[in-house]
């Protein structure tokens, strides 16, 4: 019955025209998406994929990928929008607190049996590593590389 | 019954002997075995929640049960580290770790005497705004098999399409929303970054509530954006969330961006005179896109305190457009940096490919991330480059002061509560949602919802009423920082005006059989 009371509420509301909403609620919005400016839409060099994806070890995959970061740097150009002249950039929004500092004491530790468990390879106390200081190869012979698996 | 009864009052009879914490934890880990096909759940601990449940039971038989919430059933969203469980995070990445330590609010919880049933699912990393991106397959949305979803639905000639007509949780909180709105647990912890707990609290009928930034601890909790995540409560009413509030607020020496001040737990008054209220209705969340519906709805709740007394009048957040810009800047660039530590050496997912330790990691990420999360990555590296450093994120954190400090000019006014609307429009059928991408999706939903984590603010979801399909439609209230009392109190008076509906759920255990094998082959297809 509650429910029905409840359909009846909300479809009891009348449709009014625009202007006769007294509600501080505004009938329309406020603001619309922009839209994307012919020529705008910077396209990201090969040069710059490979970097990329050599800092974030994480590949495009495909054409996709790709795409998708267009799409997303496109879409972060909306903040050259909004003037910034004589602002802080935010770190924080709890900037004017002081950071808490503890005592440097030893109150934890000794678990490195738990710690090891998680890990696949090891040896003793150690974490194994493949061999260090052998770059990922070039771009130039990325090609399956970037093409993904 | 008693299972959809509230918190509170289920402690209550926990402490009257009307039910024993064994039976309570028993009959939701039923209900979670015959509400299986809503894949709200990942991890259910079926042992140490009943041996949890049991030391709760000879607490109370001593009469001396820990507190409110002891022997009661939660669920904890499943980027919140627990001790000796699964955490995966929906990810390939850590499909097979089990945490060595408690986050500081599962301990909390666990403390007092909370029962733990298990880690409910979400997008992968917590990023998206439907939790259909994690591994383990989408959340179905329990008012999807309502009597009030139903009876709206366009009657279709096959009955199979009554299964592809399902909706979703909203995210990334979805599976905390959907264990709490289907009664399997009387609380749960979910986490919000743009409205990961409002959202889906909005789309499954639940209270969701987002703490103040720096109140809770995120020791523990996997972080996705240092500077605005924060854990979040999922309960049925208002009340509800003030008591688990109580309990997991407070400074946590591990987590050293909480705040120092003490925090005193407090009961929720019955308000009665909202005549000193001054609400506040932002006009730029009138957002587009914005449904009718729910358009209507905000007007009607606008005009439901001015009735009562209230002084409500329009303000202007006037950057509220550029807050999700500003987030999609921002958050790319700090998950891009904090999902720097995924690889596979120490824990988690290690690939196979050990030529040398670079290639180990780039296999590594590329075989344990989904497309999201490396989309995420590599965007945010992007913005991070030497050449665009200044004008990516230095300008977004610009833009982040400029939209916190709108907070501060109008709460600075007098205003005391923000009303807006948490989402456009009612939860989508999945079938609708997954023709956009993530990325796509997450900035038209995480519209209203984004701005208080750029703040820092607490808001909170509370359900107001159903919409033509018959599906939860909820309103958000804003408070000023560190003000939950307040908030709460006014969210606990609006709730206790509008009366949601509670969810008709269908018999539960018809459904159990046919649609598992459904569920299995849209999930995994």
């Amino acid at each position: 019955m509650r429910v029905l009371r409840l359909c009846r509420w909300l479809r009891a509301l009348p449709v009014p025209p625009v202007r006769a909403l007294r509600s501080a609620v505004p009938p329309r919005p406020a603001w619309q998406h922009g839209e994307p400016r012919p020529g705008a839409q910077r396209k990201v060099t090969a040069e710059v994929l490979g970097q990329l994806e050599h800092l974030a070890l994480v590949d495009f995959r495909d054409a996709e990928g790709v795409e998708r970061l267009q799409k997303a740097i496109w879409f972060a150009d909306q903040l050259q929008e909004v003037n910034t002249d004589g602002v802080e950039p935010m770190d924080s929004v709890l900037e004017d607190r002081c950071l808490y500092l503890r005592e440097d004491d030893v109150t934890e530790g000794n678990c490195t049996k738990e710690l090891l468990k998680n890990a696949r390879e090891k040896v003793e106390e150690y974490f194994v590593a493949p061999p260090g200081n052998i770059p990922l190869p070039k771009l130039e012979d990325q090609e399956t590389f970037l093409q993904g698996s | 019954a008693m299972l959809r009864a509230s918190l509170r009052q289920v402690s209550a009879a926990l402490k009257e002997g009307h039910v024993t914490p064994t039976e309570l934890c028993q009959r939701c880990l039923s209900l979670i075995k015959s509400t299986k096909f809503l894949n709200a759940y990942i991890t259910v601990a079926e042992e140490s929640a009943l041996k949890q449940a049991e030391e709760s039971e000879e607490r109370y038989r001593r009469g001396q049960p820990l507190g409110v919430l002891d022997g009661i059933p939660i669920a904890v969203k499943d980027n919140f580290n627990t001790a000796g469980i699964e955490t995966t995070c929906a990810s390939n990445m850590l499909k097979g770790y089990i945490s060595p330590y408690n986050a500081t609010v599962v301990q909390k919880l666990l403390d007092q005497g909370a029962v733990l049933l298990g880690k409910t699912n979400l997008d992968e990393f917590a990023m998206g705004s439907g939790s259909t991106d994690g591994v383990f397959g989408p959340v179905r949305n329990p008012w999807s098999y309502s009597r009030q979803y139903k009876e709206k639905s366009v009657p279709k000639s096959h009955s199979e399409d009554e299964e592809s007509n399902w909706v979703i949780t909203g995210g990334s909180s979805g599976g905390s929303a959907a264990a709490v709105s289907s009664f399997t647990c009387f609380a749960a912890l979910g986490s919000d970054t743009g409205g990961s707990t409002r959202n889906p609290a909005a789309h499954c009928g639940v209270v969701g509530l987002k703490p103040t930034y720096g109140l809770i601890s995120r020791h523990g909790l996997i972080p996705l954006v240092n500077s605005m995540d924060v854990p979040g409560i999922l309960t049925r009413c208002v009340d509800d969330a003030a008591v688990v509030l109580g309990s997991l607020a407070g400074h946590d020496p591990k987590d050293s961006t909480t705040i120092q001040e003490n925090f005193k737990p407090f009961e929720l008054p019955n308000l009665t005179d909202v005549s000193k209220l001054s609400i506040g209705i932002p006009k730029e969340y009138h957002a587009p896109g914005l449904s009718s519906e729910i358009l209507a709805l905000w007007s009607k709740a606008a005009d439901l305190f001015k009735n009562a007394g209230a002084k409500v009048i329009e303000v202007s957040l006037p950057h509220t457009r550029y807050s999700i810009v500003c987030y999609h800047v921002l958050c790319t660039a700090e998950v891009a940096s904090n999902m720097a530590r995924f690889d596979g050496l120490e824990y988690g997912h290690r690939s196979d490919m050990n030529k040398s330790t670079e290639s180990m990691y780039a296999a590594t990420r590329r075989e344990g991330f989904n497309d999201v999360v490396r989309g995420r990555i590599l965007s945010g590296n992007y913005f991070l480059l030497k050449q665009n450093y200044e004008n990516y994120f230095v300008k977004a954190q610009k833009v982040r002061r400029l939209i916190a400090n709108d907070f501060v000019k109008v709460f600075g006014n007098g205003v005391d509560i923000l009303l807006t609307p948490t989402t456009l429009s009612d939860a989508a059928p999945y079938m609708e949602f997954i023709k956009e991408d993530n990325r796509t999706r997450s900035a038209q939903d995480d519209i209203l919802t984004q701005a208080a984590n750029m703040a820092g603010l607490p808001a909170i979801n509370v359900p107001t009423a159903l919409s033509e399909r018959g599906l939860p439609v909820g309103l958000q209230f804003i408070g000023r920082s560190f003000q939950e009392k307040q908030l709460l109190t006014v969210a606990k008076w609006f709730e206790k005006q509008v009366k949601f509906p509670m969810i008709q759920l269908e018999e539960v255990k018809r459904h159990d059989h046919g649609v598992f094998r459904h569920q299995k082959s849209a999930s995994f297809s």
